[in-house]
């Protein structure tokens, strides 16, 4: 098990360092300027747009700007962003907390909703609840997150003025009604989220479940008498929940970049309004920190996603000779 | 309009400090009680409640609570010279402060000066190479130190500084030196005769930044411990300090400012707010709705909706209402006097070795000027953010020349095109002459408004015979410098081009030098000069020059105004729409006056609770 980690942790290195080369040339050729906001303005002279240029390194030649962006990034200060011209890293901290809240109880909300409504509908295949689940769900995934994100406000912010449309980040969490604020502000956007992720995962959950239900030991199980109960919870679950599992921790990654919609509409200071923004301005070093380190969660989850299939499934048995499992 | 009419309530108005800025001439008596005997190297952090030297100027009455502004384009930097666009100046200017500022009359109010300086109180030379600026006694630093000339110094060192490359510089390139004359005077000295003497530390890129204390640096300049070895030195501050009403508590770029109000600002029961939060983010409808609707958020700034959409918001509207204020913005169209469509033998298209087949004749740029349905435009795309105009200099108001007048006459237009021998001689539709087709490609950024005018401007001109080929381009790459893009709005390979140049300097002539001939921007100079039309014309070069030197306002103005007539009489371009600045405020909030040569937020001090 050791000599396999090592191993797919060093062949996860060049798979890396080719991410980052891709991902550097396509940042930086694309089509946009750092400096574009200048453009046409008479008040900023073509000579200080120019010592800008040079301030932020870009009249460097490519080669050397990535070798500066992979020191900077490797010292961990990840570099400065050209726009705010603070460190990235620090932007970035300063954003982690929020993110991981929301996206991360969006993604928590969904996960149970899923397990929930996948169990209950694969229980019953083809029944009215079964349908009905699935058509709610559906219908949440196929709407856009913009429309509902609107749709909420308008509803809840407008209309009723239950819930505020403007996540406030410098609330402080002292006391109870510190909390409930915290809880009435982060409702609208948790829920959108969670909302139009649950069809996917709801879906998986079934039809793995339903895969199981026709199994032989599971008509065995049957057979013996056992409780319905045990069978499903013990037996069906435990088994279909493998496949789950590598799914939902594939889906770790996109927690940590944020909800690049839902965090626009919301105004929700997460890094996915970070990613939006410095794509939107050009800012290289925000862009290349933020999808690099998506780049590498991902690498890790599915490392990680591998090492729990191994784990909840004895019959994998992930990199000793093929014959000994 | 809301906006027009009365004069802002601070000018002149030395009798009642408590609501109303006070002149010069008693802020001696208004903001003084500690002395100036505070010693500069204290090396105060930033927020140090009470550093030597200095006491809060009051306990202070104010109404207390929280002010919220909303900006969906969210400020990321707070250096008010290193700024990035309006976004930063906004933030940065609930801080600092300049020396004086323009109001919506294109009058100077003074801020940190005493006075304002005029040819008649001899604190500006005859002859335009110096000015004196007297300044505010007893003004103090929010992190409690004096206020004086040698930081006026330290901020014009600052912007010279090649190193800082302040965003800030261009309207300090005539600046040969800053004197400190005492601590409470300082000369600024002109390479050259300068009538525009008035711009430098004036609106919001002229705020003054304080001199580093001795210990830590407490502004701009301070490196971060780590070497950068990427891009931008990081000299950004979060924690600036300055003059104004309100001071930084706490910053996250992109998102929220925190502030709180300054204890050491110099006027007595100013502000009246405790805390001001400045929310970024989102997008205009949504920040629309939440001052006008929902009411969470007491202003939210530049709110481009479109007309239909803003229309709806105001009439349901029933926590805020819009105000405006003219903008020195005007949307145009560029008329291409080069053939975007030969190649010089180096491969540069639009040269000015080969003229446009059909722009090079006025009668035919006379016709499109015809054919612009303007009315149309800024009613129903514009709404409150813009009015037809056919002025390409539009303020300050003095400057608005009364000489010129549009129509929308597609028979004129047509009559134009006969005349000139444009006829529709294969019977195709289109007009031709000499083999050559009256096609024109037409361009300008992407965005939902600039599209619709392009397809109204399309319809007009497919009417009278012209060939429209419309294409839109990213505005990041439209508006990119680099000269490998053939896209830019600067290399121009196309017939005709729509936007609008974002000018911000009451003195127009910066914005009118982009039209002489020395700045048509060709490959030679990289396309980076301002002239994009390539249209020359010695007539308006001589007013020019003569307007970089002429000292008397009336006479200058006069200048100004020819030019404008000119490029309009010779149809270089056609100016469309007149933009105004929408913004939403509560109907809770009151105080608020705007001007188009400073941001919103420049008499904070003053906005209160009704």
């Amino acid at each position: 098990m050791l000599t396999y980690l090592l191993r797919r942790a060093l062949v996860s290195i060049p798979t890396l360092i080719i991410i980052s080369i891709v991902l550097f040339t396509i940042v930086t050729l694309a089509p946009g300027d750092p400096l574009a906001e200048f453009a046409l303005n008479p008040a900023v002279s073509a000579e200080t747009r120019e010592q800008l240029r040079v301030a932020l390194g870009l009249d460097q030649p490519l080669p050397i700007r990535y070798v500066r962006w992979v020191t900077a990034f490797l010292r961990g200060q990840m570099g400065y962003s050209f726009t705010s011209q603070m460190p990235v890293r620090t932007l970035l901290a300063q954003r982690l907390g929020t993110t991981l809240w929301i996206v991360g109880a969006g993604y928590g909300v969904s996960l149970v909703l899923s397990l929930v409504l996948g169990v209950l509908s694969a229980l019953k295949p083809g029944s009215l609840f079964d349908r009905a689940a699935t058509t709610w769900a559906l219908s949440w995934f196929s709407t856009p997150t913009f429309l509902t994100g609107i749709l909420f406000i308008l509803v809840f912010s407008v209309k009723l003025r239950w819930l505020p449309s403007i996540y406030t980040s410098t609330l402080e969490v002292a006391d109870p009604a510190g909390l409930a604020a915290l809880l009435r502000q982060s409702a609208m956007p948790v829920a959108v989220l969670a909302l139009f992720q649950t069809a996917t995962l709801m879906r998986f959950v079934r039809s793995a479940i339903l895969d199981q239900a026709h199994q032989e030991y599971v008509r065995a199980a049957r057979a013996r008498g056992i409780r319905e109960f045990f069978i499903v919870s013990r037996h069906i679950l435990r088994n279909a929940l493998v496949p789950v599992i590598t799914l939902v921790a594939l889906g770790i990654p996109t927690i940590f970049t944020g909800a690049i919609v839902t965090e626009q509409i919301f105004r929700v200071p997460g890094i996915g309004s970070l990613l939006v923004r410095a794509i939107e301005t050009s800012d290289t070093p925000v862009v290349m920190a933020i999808t690099f380190l998506y780049a590498i969660l991902v690498v890790l989850c599915n490392l990680v996603a591998d090492v729990l299939y191994g784990l909840l499934d004895p019959r994998v048995r992930l990199g000793e000779p093929v014959g000994t499992g | 309009m809301h906006g027009g009419g009365t004069p802002p309530p601070h000018r002149g108005c030395a009798d009642d400090g408590r609501s109303h800025r006070s002149t010069g001439s008693n802020i001696g008596g208004n903001a003084s009680t500690e002395g100036s005997n505070a010693s500069t190297d204290g090396g105060d952090i930033p927020r140090t409640p009470h550093p030597a030297g200095a006491t809060p100027v009051v306990t202070r009455s104010a109404q207390g609570g929280t002010l919220k502004l909303l900006l969906w384009q969210a400020p990321t930097i707070l250096n008010p010279h290193l700024a990035r666009g309006s976004k930063d100046y906004f933030a940065s200017r609930i801080i600092c402060e300049p020396l004086a500022s323009y109001d919506q009359h294109g009058t100077l109010v003074p801020f940190l000066a005493a006075d304002i300086p005029s040819l008649g109180n001899g604190d500006v030379a005859a002859d335009g190479t110096w000015v004196i600026w007297h300044l505010k006694p007893g003004v103090t630093w929010s992190d409690g130190r004096p206020f004086t000339a040698d930081d006026v110094l330290f901020t014009y060192e600052f912007i010279s500084n090649p190193a800082n490359a302040a965003t800030s510089g261009a309207q300090y390139d005539l600046v040969e030196q800053v004197e400190v004359v005492d601590d409470h005077t300082v000369k600024v000295v002109f390479k050259e005769p300068n009538p525009a003497w008035s711009l430098p530390f004036v609106g919001p890129r002229g705020l003054i930044i304080p001199r580093p204390g001795v210990a830590p640096a407490t502004t701009a300049v301070s490196p971060t411990q780590e070497v950068a070895e990427v891009g931008a030195e990081a000299p950004a501050n979060p924690m600036m300090v300055g003059t104004g009403p309100y001071r930084v508590v706490s910053f996250v770029p992109g998102d929220t400012i925190v502030y709180e109000a300054n204890p050491y600002f110099r006027e007595p029961g100013k502000p009246f707010f405790s805390r001001v939060e400045l929310k970024g983010g989102g997008d205009a409808t949504l920040a629309a709705r939440a001052v006008l609707q929902t009411g969470e958020v007491d202003f939210a700034e530049n709110l481009q909706v479109e007309a239909q959409v803003l229309d709806q918001l105001q009439q349901t509207a029933t926590s805020g209402q819009v105000i405006t204020v003219s903008r020195p913005l005007v949307e145009h169209i560029l008329i291409n006097q080069t053939d975007p469509n030969r190649e010089t033998s180096d491969g540069e298209r639009s040269s000015t070795q080969f003229p446009h087949p059909f722009f090079s004749d006025k009668r035919v740029r006379q016709a499109f000027a015809y054919a612009m349905d303007r009315e149309t435009i800024a009613t129903q795309l514009y709404g409150a953010n813009g009015r037809p105009t056919s002025n390409i200099l539009v303020e300050p108001p003095i400057y608005r020349s009364p000489n010129t007048s549009y129509e929308y006459r597609l028979d004129q237009a047509a009559a134009l095109l006969d005349e000139a021998g444009w006829v529709d001689h294969d019977g195709d539709g289109i007009r031709d002459k000499d083999g050559v087709i009256m096609h024109v490609l037409f361009q300008t950024a992407t965005g939902s408004v600039r599209q619709k005018t392009q397809e109204i401007v399309k319809q007009s001109l497919e009417a009278i015979g012209v060939e429209v080929e419309l294409k839109s381009i990213d505005s990041a790459a439209f508006f990119d410098n680099d000269p490998a893009n053939p896209d830019t709005y600067s290399h121009f390979y196309a017939d005709l081009q729509m936007f609008t140049i974002p000018y911000d300097s009451p003195d127009p002539g910066a914005y009118m030098q982009g039209w002489i001939c020395d700045e048509i921007t060709q490959k030679v100079n990289d396309w980076s000069a301002n002239n994009v039309e390539r249209w020359c014309n010695p007539a308006y070069d001589a007013l020019y020059a003569q307007a970089t030197r002429e000292m008397d306002p009336e006479q200058r103005r006069q200048l100004f105004i020819q030019m404008n007539d000119l490029l309009v009489e010779d149809v270089a371009l056609i100016p469309l729409v007149h933009r105004t600045r929408v913004s939403g405020v509560s109907n809770s909030l009151e105080g608020v006056e705007l001007t188009p040569w400073d941001e919103s937020v420049w008499n904070i001090q003053d906005w209160r609770r009704r």
